[in-house]
């Protein structure tokens, strides 16, 4: 009978090559972005304690009497500690978490690329965490009535994707590194918030911490991204940068391709040292 | 006939129960937080925080004044922040031991059929945070007194209070850190710890690092409202005395006054902290959350 012999169900073409790249890219990506909207204790905790924490810097700089123009500072350098710590807690540390919960052997096991992995985490958190950035940024300017003066808006876009775009690559390698340890990688990002926010000028101008201790802390994009945001968002931005903006688009261009190149290289390799060695399943807890 | 359950031992077992799990959970916090490494490796990462915290707000002083760091308003700021570590350290150190449990290690539900206290268990879990929460003040107010001018004369120092307050806001912290746990039994993984981003909202409204006076006039008395203002100025008064009650925010109560608000203040967070977890444990029941995971 030919209806006997009729599979129960349709075969669907398997994906393969760039096809599957993509869809593991998005598939990745999904649970960022329609999970974490689906927590709305986090959508509360990320957007309303962010808000109260920019408040206390801000309400600092009022305290002791500084120009307005900071309060606009801390504003930014605010919205921007969502992404830092996105990729701290979501894209360093995730494949450490991956592996203390199973997923990392799927991972790997499955025919797809681990770079699309990562790249579908760096997207989707991007997205995720620019809903939350965004918020902060509104909300935060609203209510402290920050005074904008956009000038070059296609440079200041350009400096926003190369500092993501340098950033999540960043994340990208790291997680790679983060792979090989154990309770050490949640202490280790744990312990790259304050020391962070300090080093890169979250809220203050880099340029105070001194020329050199300002060219060691460049290696974290959001430096000179930061940085390069404020003197195009501010009348007074330019005076107190560090690098003028067309530079720090060229070392943000610069950091981009090395992160990215760096993360390809760093995953293959400690997926070889982790395999060899046996770390894909262990779980030092 | 119904079996005895753990609930219906007389008070003096309970107390004794509650002792043990508290002491056993403070031994194995100590574990979870220190064994990861070596001392000294520890002792760079728990100083190491701290002193960046503390350096941003040098640091944005110094941009505005100048280096004017002789003024009165820098050890305001500067004392106020150093405490305010215990803030984040004890608060996250009984509510992280949720999430920790539930999610990293899963043996949560496992502790919840072990004869133990729950709450005593968390509270003996933030002991572990408190000790190195105490180094990291040490650490940052010796910076402080060093390399800052910090007025700091240790003869001058009211001991008596200064003891008293701080033993008295370690113990309102951690009940405050009870309630975060608490809640924490009903929501999802963060991917930051909850104690401190309580800890980093309640930085505005507890004068830490400028006088209430600086605030908004409606959201002044939530800053009234909160036993840590209270704390700290406490702290402040015993640490620099004359400086600290020249600010005019709590000026017009004596130190008897404040000792008696944060009293009451502690007592009222105690009953809270009851509340919170008799709710959130029954809800966190019914739902099923006791061994949910939620890391995506």
């Amino acid at each position: 009978m030919s209806s006997e012999a009729r599979p129960f169900f349709t075969p669907v073409p398997k994906a393969t090559g760039w096809r599957l790249f993509l869809k593991t890219v998005v598939a990745r990506a999904y649970p960022r972005v329609v999970g974490q909207q689906r927590e709305r204790s986090w959508i509360f905790f990320d957007v309303f304690l962010s808000i109260l924490a920019v408040s206390a810097y801000v309400f600092v700089y009022r305290a002791i009497g500084a120009p307005e123009e900071y309060v606009g500072f801390v504003v930014v350098g605010g919205a921007m500690t969502a992404f830092w710590l996105n990729v701290l807690w979501s894209m360093s540390s995730q494949l450490y978490w991956e592996k203390e919960s199973g997923n990392l052997a799927l991972y790997i096991m499955a025919p797809n690329s681990m770079m699309a992995i990562l790249l579908g985490m760096a997207l989707g958190g991007i997205i995720a965490t620019a809903l939350r950035a965004g918020a902060i940024l509104l909300v935060g300017s609203l209510i402290f009535r920050v005074q904008y003066a956009v000038g070059n808006i296609l440079a200041l876009v350009a400096v926003f994707i190369l500092t993501l775009a340098a950033l999540y690559g960043l994340g990208m390698m790291s997680a790679s590194l983060f792979l090989l340890w154990g309770r050490e990688a949640w202490h280790l990002a744990n312990l790259a918030q304050e020391p962070i926010y300090l080093l890169s000028g979250f809220y203050f101008p880099v340029k105070n911490l001194g020329f050199w201790v300002a060219v060691g802390a460049s290696i974290i994009p959001l430096t000179l991204g930061l940085d390069a945001m404020r003197q195009l968002l501010f009348p007074s931005g330019a005076a107190l940068g560090f690098l003028s903006v067309p530079v720090e688009i060229g070392v943000l261009a610069v950091l981009c391709v090395l992160f990215l190149a760096a993360a390809r290289w760093l995953l293959g390799y400690m997926e070889r040292i982790a395999v060899r060695e046996g770390r894909l399943l262990e779980s030092r807890r | 006939m119904r079996a005895a359950s753990y609930r219906d031992t007389r008070l003096p077992e309970r107390w004794a129960a509650a002792w043990r799990s508290f002491r056993v959970a403070a031994w194995l916090g100590w574990q979870i937080e220190s064994n990861w490494t070596d001392p000294f490796l520890f002792a760079i990462y728990s100083m190491l925080k701290p002193l960046a915290s503390a350096a941003i707000l040098v640091v944005m002083y110094g941009v505005i004044t100048n280096g004017q760091f002789e003024n009165p308003v820098f050890p305001y700021i500067y004392l106020g922040n150093a405490f305010y570590i215990y803030v984040g350290a004890v608060m996250t150190g009984v509510s992280w031991a949720v999430i920790d449990d539930r999610e990293h290690y899963r043996t949560l539900k496992y502790i919840y059929v072990a004869p133990i206290r729950i709450p005593a268990y968390w509270l003996g879990r933030g002991v572990a945070r408190f000790l190195t929460g105490s180094f990291a003040v040490l650490i940052t107010l010796a910076a402080g007194v060093l390399f800052l001018h910090v007025p700091f004369h240790p003869d001058r120092v009211d001991w008596p209070l200064f003891l008293l307050s701080l033993t008295l806001g370690v113990m309102m912290l951690a009940l405050m850190g009870l309630v975060l746990a608490s809640v924490s039994l009903m929501i999802a993984h963060h991917f930051f710890l909850i104690g401190e981003a309580v800890a980093g909202a309640l930085y505005l409204l507890s004068g830490a690092i400028f006088p209430l006076e600086v605030l908004p006039p409606w959201l002044r008395p939530l800053g009234f409202a909160m036993p840590i203002t209270y704390w700290l100025e406490l702290i402040r008064r015993s640490l620099l005395g004359d400086i600290a009650s020249g600010f005019a925010t709590l000026s017009g109560f004596t130190n008897g006054q404040l000792l008696g608000i944060l009293a009451g203040l502690s007592v009222l967070f105690g009953l809270l902290a009851v509340v919170a977890f008799r709710l959130c444990d029954r809800q966190a029941r019914e739902k099923g959350l006791i061994d949910q995971t939620t890391n995506y």
